[in-house]
């Protein structure tokens, strides 16, 4: 009964279990994917305290608004997103209060033929601030934590979208759009190659520009005891109202093509020069389409 | 490791905290059981149920003697049900005494190699992960908390953990099982929960709605048992299918979620509120804040399969909290009364006709010292 740290302890946890296991492991063979407790249909909120209901009502409402008029969305290769299986599905991030989840989110259940539901994961943050503690998970927001990763992306075989910028990519400012952030330390591909899940880059543009930031407060941030406190045309001095108010920039969302994992070898993840590499290309690619898009609208406003 | 521990028949069991609910809903439901063939239970206070067959021993909180009743009884199997994971009941150096020092001693008591102990089983909570904000979804048996534990009653469960875990690496033939039980719920047990979800409304923190997830009392029974009759080495999740949020649990109690404590200096509040009666332990205020989750799949691929889900323990706890004001003026509360329970056991007088318990295997029982303190 060692009791190593997480990381340690599913890579030595694996190597028990593809080292030929003994006595009671051998004898039952478990799939942790046949043991997930199903959903009882008399739930309304999954496990993971996703609502369809607040998520419903909110996409009929102030999702489809956005995504229809506001910043009328148009995507291109939604065929790069597979219909069954785990999918990690990578973006850069932009705007104060981001707009780009969930237009991700909205983009996949509107055009994909699957309608498949996105999770999207995001700072242990909202999990501890009132009022976003409670509303994040409802409408499919996921702590990014390793382990939940893992469970969605290889247990639940679901989409998890994830952003490597992380605040580094919502914290720029204006005059920094379009120059995508460092990926965090690659965790997001090394995810991906445990669950052998495809990884599908996205490039989206228009979100830099629906909610720039034109300067960060450090002692407001302090104050509130948020992730950060922007100066954007509408923030603070409309107030909670000035968060939600988008200049209507004209968003494109293009799927790439998907970045397999599941052909690198016997534990890949293991080789850090490697999950680097792949990292590096994925953000190579999105930072490409990003010039092409950019280069090819000709208004900010009109596309 | 599994391999190399032997198969336990367990038939000489010894529960400690036989007075504590779990101790004696387990030897009740060990006396059902035929392939059990001697049941010693230790306590420091009288045994609050009912009992056919199992001895009791009044024993010290630090279980100081308790050696000599394994060898004397020739036990194979303990199970520790005595952990306190609730710190509304237990001032905290009580409790300390209990969950640290009481599991050195037993842990002690069941050490060596001519000892007979075969099979260890140490009840724990999920309290053990902790409660924090960088927690994963679902905590998962090899994974450690993020931050080192806060509260007394955290400290403890890790330091209990670790004298178990010390032990089972010392004595590798040895069957340790540890059990980490989520938040329990049922008709018959009083916890801070029970008695939280029992108000007219179900308190919350004002912002948060946090994901529960509980085992229903009849499973985390259930569960004990298995581990007595199969071999359960390791360390193993015990909780219910299904992760709620407090609002579904709410909604099936049939009840409003009133977030009366403030999402800033919850303590301060928590404190008057103590006062006036509504007893919320820092543990639960964490709970309260972030939730846990468990993942259950290491106890089912072992093959238990909890009976109720967790909004099946809630529905059926909010099924008791109607009918209880019918019930509670109709029970009698038990009392242990020694000589009322020696005469039914040793008195030639009393018919037992074909009770399991019926013939009482001779010796043992004198050695055994039943007014050791």
């Amino acid at each position: 009964m060692v009791e190593p740290t997480t990381e340690q302890g599913r890579a030595e946890l694996e190597e028990v279990l593809s080292a030929a296991p003994a006595g009671a492991l051998a004898r039952r063979e478990p799939d942790p994917r046949e043991l997930l407790p199903g959903l009882e249909p008399e739930r309304r909120v999954t496990d993971w305290g996703r609502s369809e209901r607040v998520e419903g009502f909110l996409d009929r409402t102030l999702v489809e608004f956005f995504y229809r008029y506001w910043f009328r969305v148009e995507v291109e290769g939604i065929e790069h997103v597979p219909g069954d299986g785990g999918a990690l599905l990578v973006s850069n991030h932009a705007g104060a209060l981001p707009p780009d989840g969930s237009m991700i989110q909205r983009a996949v259940r509107e055009e994909h033929p699957r309608r498949r539901p996105v999770h999207l994961t995001v700072e242990h943050f909202f999990k501890g601030y009132p009022g976003l503690a409670m509303l994040v998970p409802k409408v499919g927001g996921v702590p990014a934590h390793p382990a939940n990763v893992h469970r969605l992306l290889h247990d639940e075989e679901q989409l998890v979208l994830v952003f490597p910028e992380g605040r580094k990519g919502t914290e720029k400012l204006v005059n920094a759009r379009y120059r995508v952030r460092r990926f965090g330390r690659g965790g997001f591909v090394e995810s991906a190659m445990r669950a052998r899940a495809p990884i599908v880059p996205i490039a989206v543009v228009g979100a830099e520009e629906a909610m720039p930031a034109f300067a960060q407060l450090r002692a407001l941030r302090r104050l509130t005891g948020l992730l950060y406190f922007p100066i954007t045309p509408t923030f603070p001095h409309l107030g909670v109202l000035g968060m939600l108010a988008y200049l209507p920039a004209k968003f494109r969302i293009r799927f790439l093509t998907p970045v397999r994992t599941d052909d690198l070898g016997e534990r890949p993840w293991r080789d850090r020069a490697l999950v680097h590499d792949v990292a590096a290309e994925v953000r190579a690619t999105i930072q490409d389409n990003l010039y092409d898009m950019v280069g090819k609208r000709r208004s900010v406003w009109l596309g | 490791m599994s391999a190399a521990v032997p198969r336990v028949e367990s038939r000489r069991v010894l529960v400690t905290g036989l007075s504590t609910y779990w101790g004696g809903r387990l030897a009740q439901e060990l006396e059902r059981d035929p392939a059990v063939e001697t049941i010693v239970g230790v306590d420091a206070r009288d045994p609050r149920c009912e009992l056919e067959r199992t001895e009791f021993v009044r024993i010290g909180i630090q279980h100081a003697l308790i050696r000599r009743i394994i060898d004397a009884a020739e036990i194979d199997t303990v199970i520790d049900t005595r952990l306190v994971v609730d710190s509304i009941w237990t001032p905290a150096r009580a409790a300390h005494e209990n969950n640290v020092i009481g599991t050195m001693n037993i842990v002690a008591a069941c050490d060596g190699r001519d000892s007979p102990v075969r099979k260890l089983v140490f009840k724990s909570s999920a309290h053990y992960y902790g409660c924090e904000r960088d927690d994963p979804a679902f905590f998962s048996e090899d994974m450690l908390r993020p931050h080192p534990p806060g509260t007394p009653i955290e400290r403890d469960i890790v330091e209990a953990e670790g004298t178990v875990r010390d032990f089972a690496e010392r004595n590798r033939d040895k069957t340790v099982t540890v059990l980490r039980f989520a938040n329990a719920l049922g008709p018959t047990l009083t916890t801070s929960h029970t008695r939280l979800l029992s108000l007219p409304a179900v308190p919350a923190i004002l912002g948060f709605d946090p994901r529960y997830q509980f085992i229903h009392e009849d499973d985390i029974v259930g569960v004990l048992h298995s581990a007595v009759r199969e071999d359960l080495h390791g360390i193993y999740n015990g909780a219910a299918d299904g992760v709620l949020a407090l609002s579904e649990v709410a909604g099936l109690l049939g009840k409003p979620l009133a977030p009366v404590l403030p999402p800033w200096g919850t303590g301060l509040v928590a404190g008057p509120l103590n006062r006036l009666g509504l007893r919320i332990p820092v543990e639960m205020l964490n709970q309260l804040r972030y939730g846990r989750g468990l993942d259950n799949r290491k106890l089912k691929a072992a093959g238990f399969q909890p009976r109720y889900t967790t909004r099946e323990a809630v529905l059926d706890f909010a099924e008791h909290l109607r009918t209880r004001p019918l019930r509670e003026s109709a029970r009698e509360p038990y009392r242990y009364e020694r000589e009322v329970e020696e005469f039914l056991r040793w008195s030639p007088s009393v018919r037992r006709p074909g009770a399991p318990g019926g013939e009482r295997p001779p010796g043992g029982e004198s050695k055994a010292q039943p007014h050791a303190t």
